[in-house]
């Protein structure tokens, strides 16, 4: 099951990468969600799956018979789930007022930081 | 200024205090002298990175004693030197702190017994020479000079610094007393890395060739500078280096022909180069040089002649050069000239600098009844029989420089029109040479005083006895020898107005030195212009496939067993077919509504996935993210332009290679993960106490709450934040901060 | 294109995505749930309105700066901590009033500062975007 989820995850990592290098900031945003989603499935699948069996004891606090889902990646993973939320909005944000300031969402036309070189300076 | 002079101002209250410190260390090195001869050595020590065995840990030996007293002694006089040669200067004050600072990095230098301090006190050494020398910062030879000495000292540094790290992997310390005893490095199989770098660091140091060129740029640094820098201390550091490590390293043939040739050719060189000098300081800076060789020259052996040559010639070398160069400033500062042929017959208007100088140089010329004339009676005793004639060849140059920095100026006929008008300099500066010259002449007459020193030190080298000195050892070759030294000296001195170099040209190894300088910084350039060319998608490219290469070469390299299982349930089949659909739907350039449609696919799948292996919370975390994002890119949508791809498609395709590669290495490296069986401790703790410490059914909540709780304080404050920032980013008008 | 009808049912629906944000907001110690995913339900709710009736009906019935809001989420959260730390514990060790109805504690102090930031950092953020269109005409 680990191996389908690898397999996945690196589909994934393709995929989003691909996007991200593609010069469009939007196209970027949608690389960054796909890796992000990518790279959650990879934590996960690292934690090993067990199928059916969440982290939750028995009322009284005794502990269910038998081999429940590993719950530290879980935790690990919902607090990454949400931090990757507000990275994406604010990357989105950040995406729109570049549009708003720039009138365009291609990265490499962005050089106010390094403008381009003079040529010929010796 | 000039009205000051004779009144009470800070700076040179400054300078004479700094004397006073360290005459005061001096007596206190001194005092524990008696100690340090009885037990061998005196120990001080300060924990310092506990964790990494390296202690802040002093030692005092005889070795280090003899370089502790020079040190001080000399930095004393040298400290009542300056207050009178420059104790007007604007910036005096500035200049005894570097000093001060120098001659403690120095101090703590000799007498470090942990490698790692040791290699702090030399870059710090390095450091404040390069502070030293460039103090006439106003100007840009004295500042490239500066810089020349302190990249190439401190380039050597690091190389010391390799060095020092190896020797901790092969004697398992870095405590010199460890080391030391430890039988010595030359069986280790890292020795001759260890050499190389350490000989590195020493040579950078010492100025031996090819190294050597900036040592005579110095000079550009004020001359109570030149006069401590490379007489007693930083030049020397290198040769103490060598010394403390001798017993570690020597004994084997790379240590004896490397040390040979290198300080051969360093004094035979540096001694034809001091005596064609116009400037008298370069002629010291020169004969400098030439002792730093010498010195090399005899540690490259390990009988006891050899050693107690080595040191003896070292305490004599320090005493009269250091003397020397404060007259030659003394000269300067009363004439305004240091021109050797303008110099004539000073002696009556500088009588008391004439007569130090007149002892300084018998000392360096090597006549009785002064400690130079066991110095290099020592010298011929313990030489090399091959290397007699170079040695004898040197030391009749020096002879002659000798006479040509010493004698010329202050005696024949009176002198032309100088610069200034000559006059005595004040009592500050003369009692630097005194006292050193006189040092010269009751060492030489009585050896005896230095003697159990030179014996404790010796012997901390191994097992050879010392040389014994005597001011008178009977007809033997080292008498013939000291004989044909001065009758060539002699004449070489006749002739030196003869040998004077014409031009003031860079000298070879100094236009090598640039051009290394210039060609660094067009490859820094260059590269800058490759790697930073401004480009993000290039960054982007750079970085990934870094990232993917670097992971799939280790993986490649080190072959871990990777665990590949087909076996599952179908539902999962399902879902992955579903999501890899999506991501495809993700990469169309056509149609937004489709790209969000396809990573919302994929990213409901990641929900499900979640789901199904148990993993509710998470699960629906993750639906909810969903749906916000989908609110999101819904509300961005209305306000960005459409996307059209403008990669061609060679370019798409090379993008898929990168890609494809750190997607491939994700893929690979979670096989390899999964191969091994899980470390479920920490699960397994959750767990247990999840609800006996923490009163919880349901462990992940648990964990995010109680057991890890300010974690998720942090991740708190970045959600916020992230929203906040967002806010602040869009709500601010544009134009407004240009009113 | 506002539809009243929609806006009328987002504004119904808005009480019951509070209503269920809350009940899994309690319930999370125990079973699936918790500050998190309840903080991501009531925002998904604010969210729905913003679509049907606007940003400023959301605004209307939110009452208070979403900015505010995380931030007194995240002064419950640092009390919790702070508390268990002053009381002689670890910082964010959690302290059980033993009341045999009402299981009162800083663990749900803490995850109901978690419910609040989180929905004040995601209700601005979603307002930030909303209003962004505004300001550049």
């Amino acid at each position: 099951m680990e191996t389908i989820l690898a397999i996945l995850a690196g589909a994934l990592v393709t995929a989003g990468l691909w996007l991200m290098l593609s010069g469009n900031l939007l196209r970027f945003l949608f690389g960054l969600m796909l890796l992000s989603n990518a790279v959650n499935l990879a934590i996960f699948a690292a934690g090993r799956l067990t199928e059916g069996r969440p982290p939750l004891l028995e009322p009284g606090g005794a502990r269910p018979v038998g081999e429940l889902a590993n719950a530290l990646p879980q935790a690990l993973l919902l607090t990454a789930i949400v931090i990757g939320f507000g990275l994406f909005a604010f990357a989105l944000a950040l995406t729109i007022r570049a549009y708003r300031s720039f009138g365009h969402l291609e990265v490499d036309r962005m050089r106010l930081a390094e403008p381009e070189e003079p040529r010929g300076e010796a | 200024m000039a009205q000051d002079k004779s009144g009470f101002s800070l700076s040179r209250a400054a300078g004479y205090l700094a004397a006073a410190v360290a005459f005061a260390l001096f007596a206190a090195l001194f005092a524990l002298a008696g100690a340090v001869l009885t037990t061998g050595a005196v120990l001080f020590d300060l924990a310092w990175v506990p964790s990494l065995g390296i202690g802040l840990s002093f030692m005092l030996d005889p070795l280090a004693l003899i370089f502790a007293a020079l040190i001080t002694g000399i930095g004393g006089l040298i400290f009542l030197y300056a207050t009178g040669y420059m104790g007007d200067h604007p910036q005096f004050g500035r200049f005894v702190l570097f000093l001060f600072l120098f001659m403690l990095s120095m101090l703590g230098l000799v007498l470090a017994r942990d490698l790692i301090t040791l290699f702090v006190f030399w870059e710090l050494t390095s450091l404040t020479s390069y502070l030293l020398i460039g103090f006439s910062h106003d100007d840009p030879k004295a500042r490239r000079n500066a810089l020349q000495a302190m990249l190439v000292t401190a380039g050597g540094g690091l190389a010391l610094l390799a060095g020092f790290i190896l020797i901790g992997f092969a004697a398992g310390s870095y405590d010199l007393a460890v080391i030391l005893q430890g039988g010595g490095l030359q069986t280790s199989p890292l020795y001759g890395a260890i050499l190389t770098l350490v000989l590195l660091g020493a040579f950078t140091k010492s100025a031996q060739i090819p190294f050597h060129f900036w040592l005579p740029n110095a000079m550009a640094a004020p001359t109570p500078v030149s006069a401590y820098l490379h007489s007693a201390t930083m030049v020397k550091a290198g040769v103490y280096l060598l010394a403390r490590l001798h017993p570690a390293l020597s004994g084997t043939g790379a240590w004896e022909i490397t040390l040979t040739l290198a300080g051969g050719a360093t004094a035979l060189f540096a001694s034809v180069m001091a005596i064609r000098q116009r400037d008298l300081k370069q002629a010291l800076a020169w004969t400098t040089l030439m002792a730093l060789g010498v010195l090399v020259l005899f540690l490259a052996q390990g009988t006891g002649v050899a050693l107690t040559a080595a040191l003896t010639f070292l305490i004599v070398h320090a005493l009269y050069k250091a003397a020397l160069f404060m007259v030659v400033g003394a000269v300067d500062h009363g004439t305004g000239s240091r021109d050797v042929t303008a110099l004539r017959g000073l002696r009556r208007a500088m009588p008391l600098t004439a007569v130090s100088a007149l002892l300084a140089a018998v000392s360096m010329a090597g006549l009785p009844p002064f400690l130079g004339w066991i110095g290099k009676e020592l010298l011929y005793a313990g030489v090399t029989p091959w290397l007699v004639l170079p040695l004898l060849a040197a030391n009749a140059l020096i002879f002659a420089v000798a006479g040509v920095v010493a004698l010329r100026p202050f005696w024949g006929a009176p002198p032309g029109p100088l610069p200034r008008e000559p006059h005595e300099a004040g009592w500050q500066m003369l009692a630097g040479p005194v006292v050193l010259g006189v040092a010269g002449l009751v060492f030489g007459l009585m050896p005896g005083l230095l003697q159990p020193l030179l014996d404790a030190a010796v012997m901390g080298f191994g097992a050879a006895p010392a040389a014994e000195l005597h001011l008178w050892a009977g007809v033997n070759l080292p008498l013939a020898l000291s004989f044909a030294t001065f009758g060539l000296g002699g004449l070489l001195f006749l002739a030196a107005p003869r040998l004077l170099a014409r031009g003031t040209d860079l000298s070879f190894a100094d236009r090598c030195w640039d051009r290394l300088l210039a060609g660094l910084a067009s490859f820094a350039t260059c590269l800058t212009r490759v790697i930073q060319s401004g480009r993000l998608s290039r960054y982007l490219t750079l970085s990934f496939l870094t990232a993917g290469l670097v992971t799939l070469v280790t993986l490649a390299a080190k072959r871990p067993l990777l665990a590949v299982d087909f076996t599952a349930p179908l539902p999962l089949w399902v879902i992955a077919g579903f999501m890899l659909g999506g991501a495809a739907l993700a990469l169309t350039p056509h149609s937004r509504i489709a790209n969000i449609a396809g990573i919302g696919t994929v990213g409901i799948g990641v929900a499900l996935i979640f789901l199904i292996f148990g993993a509710p919370d998470v699960a629906v975390t993750q639906l909810m993210v969903e749906c916000l994002s989908a609110v999101l890119f819904g509300i961005a949508l209305l306000r960005l332009p459409g996307i059209t791809e403008r990669r061609s498609p060679r370019r798409r395709a090379l993008h898929w290679g990168i890609a494809g590669i750190v997607g491939l290495s994700v893929t690979l490296i979670l096989l390899a993960i999964t191969a091994h069986p899980p470390d479920r401790q920490l699960a397994t703790y959750f767990e247990e106490n999840s609800f006996s410490l923490a009163h919880g059914l349901n462990i992940v909540n648990v964990i995010l709450v109680d057991f890890r709780a300010f974690d998720t304080f942090g991740e708190l404050t970045v959600v916020l934040l992230a929203g906040i920032g967002a806010w602040a980013l869009l709500k601010r008008r544009i134009g407004r901060a240009r009113g | 294109m506002r539809s009243p009808i929609l806006a009328t049912g987002a504004r119904l629906l808005l009480p019951l995505f509070l209503g269920f944000a809350l009940y899994i907001l309690l319930r999370g110690h125990n079973a699936p749930g918790g500050g998190f995913i309840a903080g991501l339900i009531a925002a998904l709710g604010f969210a729905i309105v913003i679509f049907a009736d606007g940003p400023e009906a959301a605004r209307r019935m939110l009452r208070i700066d979403p900015r505010s809001l995380g931030g007194i989420g995240l002064v419950c959260a640092l009390i919790a901590g702070g508390g268990a730390a002053l009381s002689g514990g670890a910082p964010f060790q959690g302290i059980w009033l033993d009341l045999p109805v009402l299981p009162l504690s800083t663990v749900l102090l803490f995850d109901i500062g978690v419910f609040l930031a989180v929905i004040g950092g995601v209700l601005a953020l979603i307002f930030a975007l909303e209003d962004s269109g505004k300001a550049g005409g």
